[in-house]
């Protein structure tokens, strides 16, 4: 083949089959990785509702939420007015007691240390809240984040008050 | 190989490349001189490649949701169908994929054999394909089990009965290779684990078939040696892909129409049916692309001459390039031959079809013959054709035509190696 | 030499011929309809579908489980779509078994959307011995289970006749023209004005069972219309690229084709 016969004329045909050959490789693409999103079946569990009704003062229990823990804790009124006293100007990650905490005496939050993921130890720590033994993250009454790497106070979801006894996660 | 030295033009290339020849590797792919007469049925190569790796994609990502145990095997290709995102597109594609493959397969071996491709001194090429062919059988009739249908379990029991003809140690061997007494789940869960593991292997052969072709080069419809490069050949890129890409979208849109619009015509509905081993289905028929071997099975009532018989029908294949004793590769200058190519043809449909049918009567007697045949075809027709056949003349090169009526003697051109 | 040859042609042309005829002798044609999920542009006919699951939840279910699907597919795309709360007051009706508890015990509750549907017995073996025998199989996949599909399980429901004379039938078997053996240990299911239709439609038999085949073939196939619709536009793009591919080709190989 003698070379001045290379003209490579970007012409229209080209271009066209180009441009729709990488439409269908994304096309195609898509489902791949989709495939590994939740699926529908635990779409479908993304809910769960929790009876506390028999749950005591100062008593804590944790459920499975979205296959992560979930810590209810029934607060006593000392260890709300310990976690409504705190100046938070002063706080790593400076949140409220009020806005955490809808029902001051129901704490609901994910047990999952903001740093590397743990499940942090209830009544323990400098605080009296939660203590992560992971890395040595302290949270307060309130599940913020006092002392050590962690960046974040503990997550709050989102979660409603069906009845008295019956809080709907999720 | 192409023997030029590819030296890159950037300095980083040049670094590279002094260490690890891949910019070499990916020139001589670039620049390997391709016969430019190659017509469609030299595109299935590539769509081969397209099938195993699609299969592998695609296998990867079923494993993710699939769960290998008897009590959730069925379950969770369900639940693949049903839960997961675009899980029923993924399983068809994989599923009618198989057959695709096979398609492809079967259209590249007989195209080698109307063409000759098996011949010296593409023996090795021949040879690796056909391990590959039986790898392949073997990785398609192992993931056909894990569904964990009626189909699949049947199928496996029956298939691995093959192995019980084995004199003194039959009942060993199976039991070996069922991790029990019967197909159980130790069957299924490494039935799982060598269906995701002989692909790799498939993978590793195809680079060596690839290589095994690179030598050589291609062979070509006219079956003759040609200088490379030369005003014969063309580089493989651009003109050889393009070309293979346009089959390759060609055979996509009948492989589109399978998964869309009839996934299960090639499959079997006993297979939606959860394996139970109490009851057997009326008819055990396994995947068609199997079939001309399992009439080759039945057509012989002897059980060990049987398994015997289909075995022979995939070697014999193997040492086919010794018995096709002619020195002409393509059939086109082969009259003789290529009339028998398409009886071969013909007798290999009549066994698919005699093998989907029930072993009795009239359909075991053409089973027999048609058994009878293809082992005549390759045994006795071949070996004595090559010798006794009046070939046409053969041109010298694909830009030389044959003068039809003025056969001259220089055109005799033999290929002597 | 060439004549035999063309002998060979001929017996197996023959052959073929022959083994066409033999296969074409045995089978009986199935009933039909006019399915509205056939074709390539096949989509369910909703209203068909929220009765067919009538039919299924007030005939079938006593017998038949369909553990593979989920409340929460009566509401989803592609499906009966029911709306979300109707889905949810149709799975309140029934009961499901939840737990441990906290003391360690199972307990029963409402089902949600996320439960899948509740089978009529425990195990196979409860079903079997509830039912003369004979296992009354699940239903979820059953169109893809079982050869002839939609139309298959149609004739059978439409298939219960007298027995010819000269049959004789043991007791809690019946006749089916369509049926494997035509010998079925099902009773007759459909009957005119078994089940009260909400939206009106009269429950003759051939409407009962148009609408549970249609049901069971959605239920078979969930993303039959996904797959309709993605087949459509991923054809016609096939097609499109293939033309460009085969210009573009052209043209790159006229380089060569006029040098020869």
């Amino acid at each position: 083949m003698s070379d001045d016969k290379k003209v490579q004329r970007r012409d229209f045909i080209f271009t066209a089959s180009y441009a729709l050959g990488a439409v269908g490789v994304g096309a195609t693409v898509w489902p791949l990785i989709d495939q590994m999103n939740p699926d529908r079946s635990v779409k479908a569990l993304a809910s769960t509702e929790v009876n506390v009704g028999s749950l005591e003062p100062g008593k804590s229990i944790t459920v499975l939420w979205r296959g992560k823990p979930v810590f209810i804790k029934r607060r006593t009124p000392e260890e709300i007015a310990e976690a409504r006293n705190v100046s938070i100007e002063n706080l790593p990650h400076p949140e409220k007691d009020e806005d955490r905490a809808k029902n001051p005496e129901w704490l609901v939050m994910l047990g999952i240390c903001t740093h590397l993921g743990c499940v942090p130890l209830g009544n323990k720590g400098e605080y009296n809240g939660w203590f992560c033994p992971c890395h040595g993250s302290h949270y307060d009454t309130s599940g913020r984040i006092r002392k050590g790497p962690a960046p974040k106070n503990l997550e709050i979801p989102k979660y409603e008050f069906v009845n008295n006894n019956t809080i709907k996660i999720g | 190989m192409s023997d030029h030295n590819y030296v890159p033009s950037s300095k980083l290339g040049k670094w590279f490349n002094d260490r690890l020849p891949l910019l070499s590797l990916s020139a001589h792919l670039r620049e390997y001189p391709t016969p430019k007469n190659l017509n469609y049925w030299w595109t299935f190569g590539g769509i081969l490649t397209f099938c195993l790796i699609t299969q592998i994609i695609t296998g990867i990502i079923l494993g993710m949701h699939y769960v290998a145990h008897v009590d959730f095997a069925f379950d969770s290709v369900e639940h693949i169908m049903r839960d997961v995102n675009y899980g029923w597109l993924i399983r068809y594609v994989h599923a009618n994929g198989a057959s695709m493959f096979f398609l492809a397969v079967y259209i590249h071996i007989f195209r080698a054999l109307y063409y000759g491709s098996y011949k010296s001194p593409r023996e090795i090429i021949w040879i690796i394909g056909m391990i590959i062919y039986l790898l392949m059988m073997m990785t398609a009739f192992m993931g056909y089990v894990l569904p964990w249908g009626q189909m699949s379990f049947w199928g496996a029991t029956v298939i691995t009965s093959l192995f019980s003809a084995i004199p003194m140690f039959g009942e060993s061997v199976t039991n070996w290779l069922w991790g029990g007494f019967a197909v159980g789940n130790p069957t299924l869960t490494r039935f799982f684990s060598l269906h995701y593991l002989l692909p790799f292997l498939i993978l590793g052969l195809v680079i060596l078939h690839i290589w095994a072709l690179h030598v050589p080069g291609n062979n070509n419809p006219i079956g003759i040696e040609l200088k490379k490069p030369s005003k014969d050949t063309v580089p493989f890129h651009p003109y050889i892909v393009i070309k293979d890409l346009f089959a390759l979208l060609l055979f996509l849109i009948v492989f589109a129409f399978f998964v869309f619009y009839s996934p299960n015509i090639l499959g079997h509905s006993d297979n939606y049916i959860e394996a139970n081993p109490m009851i057997t289905p009326a008819h055990i028929v396994p995947e068609w692309y199997l079939l001309p071997f399992y009439a080759i099975l039945r057509s012989v009532p002897d059980k060990l001459l049987g398994v015997v018989a289909m075995f022979a029908s995939i070697f014999i294949l193997v040492i086919l390039p010794w018995l096709d004793t002619s020195k002409i590769r393509s059939a086109i200058f082969r009259p003789i031959y290529k009339q028998l190519y398409w009886i071969l043809v013909l007798d290999v449909i009549i066994l698919g079809y005699m093998g989907a049918m029930p072993a009795e009567g009239t359909y075991l007697l053409i089973a027999r013959l048609a058994t009878t045949y293809y082992f005549v075809h390759f045994l006795i027709i071949l070996p004595i054709l090559g010798k006794k056949e009046k070939t046409l003349p053969v041109p010298p090169s694909i830009t030389e035509p044959v003068l039809a009526d003025a056969p001259n003697p220089q055109m005799f051109k033999k290929q002597e190696e | 030499m060439k004549n035999l040859i063309k002998l060979i042609y001929f017996i197996f042309l023959s052959i073929i011929l022959f083994s066409q005829c033999l296969l074409a002798e045995d089978k009986k044609q199935l009933l039909t309809n006019n399915w509205s999920f056939k074709g390539y542009f096949g989509k369910f006919d909703r209203s068909a579908l929220q009765r067919g699951y009538q039919v299924y939840a007030e005939v079938c279910a006593s017998c038949h489980s369909m553990k593979y699907l989920s409340y929460r597919n009566l509401a989803e795309k592609g499906g009966p779509e029911f709306s979300k709360d109707q889905a949810k007051a149709i799975a309140s009706n029934f009961e499901v078994t939840d737990g441990p508890n906290d003391d360690g015990d199972m307990f029963t509750r409402q089902a949600k959307l996320s439960d899948k549907f509740v089978q009529p017995y425990r195990n196979d073996k409860e079903a079997i011995a509830s039912n003369g025998g004979a296992y009354p199989p699940d239903m979820s996949v059953l169109v893809k289970a079982r050869k002839g599909g939609a139309d298959y399980i149609y004739s059978v429901l439409l298939g219960y006749e007298d027995p010819p004379s000269g049959t004789t039938l043991d007791d809690g078997v019946y006749y089916n023209k369509f049926i494997y053996g035509n010998n079925i240990k099902m009773p007759k299911p459909l009957m005119d004005g078994q089940v009260e239709y909400n939206d009106g439609t009269e429950a003759t038999e051939e409407q009962m069972a148009k609408d549970v085949v249609t049901f069971l073939a959605w239920s078979a196939e969930p993303h039959l219309e996904a797959r309709h619709k993605i087949g459509f536009r991923a054809i016609i793009y096939l097609i499109i690229i293939t033309i460009l591919v085969y210009f573009s080709m052209k043209k790159i190989w006229s380089r060569v084709e006029s040098e020869i």
